[in-house]
């Protein structure tokens, strides 16, 4: 129950599950003021699944506590062959940091076997930076005084072009989230030039509607990442403060839509440091668990960020997640689900992303930039959306994996 | 004397053909986790004549592209890995026509990310449309006897059993179901999938497997190319073992004591 419950006449609501709801009407402007939507109801133009998986994992969370998880949990949980739901958050616990080691050896072994010594690269390209979401953490949100930009099809050839001269085979179009300024139709076309130039094109956009999804399927797109940044109902309307994202569970569901429009696979991740990132990394693991179980056939990965300063943005105050504890993250979404991917940001520190493809990352990016038109330098250039701390270019990632006994792999793929 | 050029006749014949090629070697080496600077020293060490990769690997313009790791004189095998369906699985095989890596194609058909287990009966119908286009097809499937006969109906060159789930190193799980198709497929069955040891690989050649492949055993070994020459003899020694099983039978029929039938020399008395 939110604090919205007493706002609308009941008539407009139809309940989802447990804690969410559907508008059957509502007023447009609502989206663009702060603070008014309620975060766990339904837009009336949004697909809704159910919001079963989204009780299954909140109601999960709720009880975890950390806290309470002894080295004697950790012990056993290490010793089964295989690492059950409701067993996965030990490894995300204070006493599970002593066993570090032995975690990162398990989560090495289980990499190998997996995907040998493979490491897969991709780099981000950032379409448009216009947003409709005031999110108080992101430099692209829609109160920053940033220099906005968006590439037109002539830019994004240019940039798409100067990536690919790179070596790249692998690209992720991003976009911040407007779907008016950045339509479907917008992205696809993005879509279609970039699966020309490269063998696997993935998006990470706003959360949309099966149907979008479908279109951008047809398009050339065939990955979807969508990042959660918190599972807590309560701090997640705290940081999301207008726009579309402001509804929850309609984010929580893009992972499912996106499959049902057709895609391959799809990747995970909280913001971690945003809130409690034992319970966000705990929800983020059954959240891809749950997925794994209702869609089978679906490649699963997740990312790992951690909250960076950005322009134009406030660091909200929260627990500030350290590189062991981090590890640990990383290790223990390895161990629980080890056929899935795992991608470290280029947020991280050069050294660190070169031992966690070691253990247990199985993509990197390189040569990125999360600015907009920067790869060609042209003139409409906008802000990035967040600081990054690892620089290196194509050719200098892949000498270091091979520094590391890594084999780097441009593509894996085949669109079918 | 004469048991030793029983022995040198037994190995001069004992070659295997699939899609009109002749192979002496029965150990097929998978390339998808190697490192590739070692890609060549394993497939030297094992002997192997046959090298698995995914055709979507060997999608790239990258430098160093896996294709170009595989010595020359060695047949390739791509594998459709990454299909869910047939027609995604002919797809595939199509593209790695395109790409020279020959006719020969082992169909993956896999709507499974953790254990990665073959859909048969989207196997079945990928087999029978690749072999209507010339494609000799080397089906990977979980070993049922219905499904394996449906697959030689379907035009497969051989069917490739799994001896557990990919990559899990545990070796012959689904022994007695491979036993039955060795007995009752005339194709070559090639144990693919879970070898983990050359030992689990030269029990399987001792059943009578006509080849058996491995991929993570070698490539997740401390010393690879060790490894590799490791399964290959393994497997020779496995196919000798299999060969001299009539010799041994032979042996017990000329043994002198009959001591249940002996009665019956009475009545010649």
């Amino acid at each position: 129950m939110s604090e919205f419950d007493q706002s609308a006449p009941a008539v407009r609501r139809i309940p989802v599950g447990k804690r969410c709801w559907r508008l059957t009407e509502m007023n447009e402007a609502d989206i663009h003021t702060d603070r008014v939507l309620d975060p766990m109801a339904f837009l009336p133009d949004m697909d809704v699944l159910g919001c079963e998986m989204f009780d299954r994992v909140l109601d999960a969370v709720e009880v975890y506590d950390p806290d309470a998880v002894t080295p004697a949990d950790v012990r056993r949980v290490l010793d089964a062959d295989v690492v059950e739901p409701e067993d996965v958050g030990v490894l995300f616990a204070p006493a599970a940091e002593s066993f570090i080691e032995e975690m990162a050896r398990r989560a090495r072994a289980e990499r190998v076997r997996w995907f040998g010594t493979n490491i897969q690269f991709f780099t981000p390209l950032y379409l448009a930076n216009y947003c409709e979401n005031r999110c108080v953490y992101c430099g692209f949100n829609c109160e920053s005084g940033i220099h906005r930009a968006r590439l037109n099809e002539q830019q994004t050839i240019a940039e798409l072009d100067a990536i690919a001269a790179t070596g790249q085979e692998e690209i992720l179009l991003l976009t911040g989230e407007d779907p008016v300024t950045s339509d479907i139709a917008y992205i696809a076309r993005a879509c279609e030039l970039a699966a020309e130039r490269f063998r696997n094109v993935g998006i990470e956009i706003y959360p949309a509607n099966v149907s979008d999804y479908a279109t951008l399927r047809a398009a050339g797109a065939d990955y979807v990442t969508v990042f959660q940044e918190t599972y807590d109902p309560v701090r997640y309307g705290k940081m999301h403060l207008r726009g579309r994202k402001r509804i929850m569970p309609y984010r929580f569901e893009a992972q499912e839509r996106a499959l049902k429009g057709g895609m391959r696979g799809v990747a995970f991740a909280p913001l971690l440091g945003l809130s409690e990132f034992r319970h966000d990394a705990l929800a983020c693991a059954l959240h891809a668990y749950y997925i794994n179980r209702a869609y089978p056939h679906a490649e699963i990965s997740f990312s790992c960020p951690r909250l960076r300063p950005a322009a134009g943005a406030v660091t909200p105050k929260g627990p500030h997640v350290t590189e062991r504890q981090l590890l640990q993250v990383i290790c223990a979404y390895r161990i629980f689900m080890p056929f899935a991917g795992v991608t470290v940001s280029s947020r991280e520190r050069a050294g660190f992303r070169d031992h966690v493809a070691t253990i247990t990352a199985t993509k990197v990016s390189a040569g990125v930039s999360t600015g907009i038109g920067e790869h060609t330098h042209q003139a409409e250039e906008g802000d990035d959306q967040f600081e990054i701390a690892d620089n290196r270019s194509l050719a200098e990632m892949c000498a270091a994996m091979r520094k590391m006994g890594l084999e780097p792999v441009m593509n894996d793929h085949v669109l079918v | 004397m004469a048991d030793l050029e029983h022995t040198d006749t037994a190995r001069a014949v004992d070659t295997w053909s699939l899609g009109g090629k002749e192979f002496t070697s029965r150990f097929i080496l998978g390339s998808g986790k190697f490192r590739l600077d070692v890609v060549k020293a394993a497939v030297e060490d094992a002997g192997a004549q046959i090298v698995t990769l995914a055709v979507r690997r060997a999608n790239t313009e990258q430098e160093g592209n896996i294709l170009e790791s595989i010595p020359a004189g060695v047949t390739l095998l791509p594998n459709t890995s990454g299909a869910r369906t047939a027609e995604e699985a002919v797809r595939i095989a199509r593209l790695a026509r395109e790409l020279g890596c020959g006719d020969f194609i082992k169909v993956e058909v896999i709507r499974d990310a953790k254990y990665l287990l073959p859909d048969n009966a989207e196997t079945v119908r990928a087999t029978e449309m690749l072999a209507n286009e010339g494609f000799v097809v080397l089906p990977y499937m979980y070993p049922d006897l219905n499904v394996a006969r449906d697959l030689v109906s379907a035009g497969a060159a051989a069917v490739m059993p799994l001896g557990a789930p990919i990559g899990s190193n545990r070796g012959l799980v689904t022994r007695d179901f491979i036993r039955i198709l060795i007995e009752e497929i005339d194709l070559p069955v090639i144990v693919d999938a879970g070898i983990g040891r050359p030992s689990q690989a030269c029990e399987a050649m001792e059943m009578g497997a006509a080849a058996v492949m491995a991929n993570t055993a070698v490539a997740t070994a401390g010393n690879i190319p060790l490894m590799a020459h490791a399964f290959g003899r393994a497997v020779e020694a496995g196919r000798a073992a299999y060969l001299a099983g009539p010799g041994r039978v032979l042996e017990n029929a000329g043994e002198a004591s009959s001591p249940l039938t002996g009665f019956l020399e009475e009545e010649a008395r």
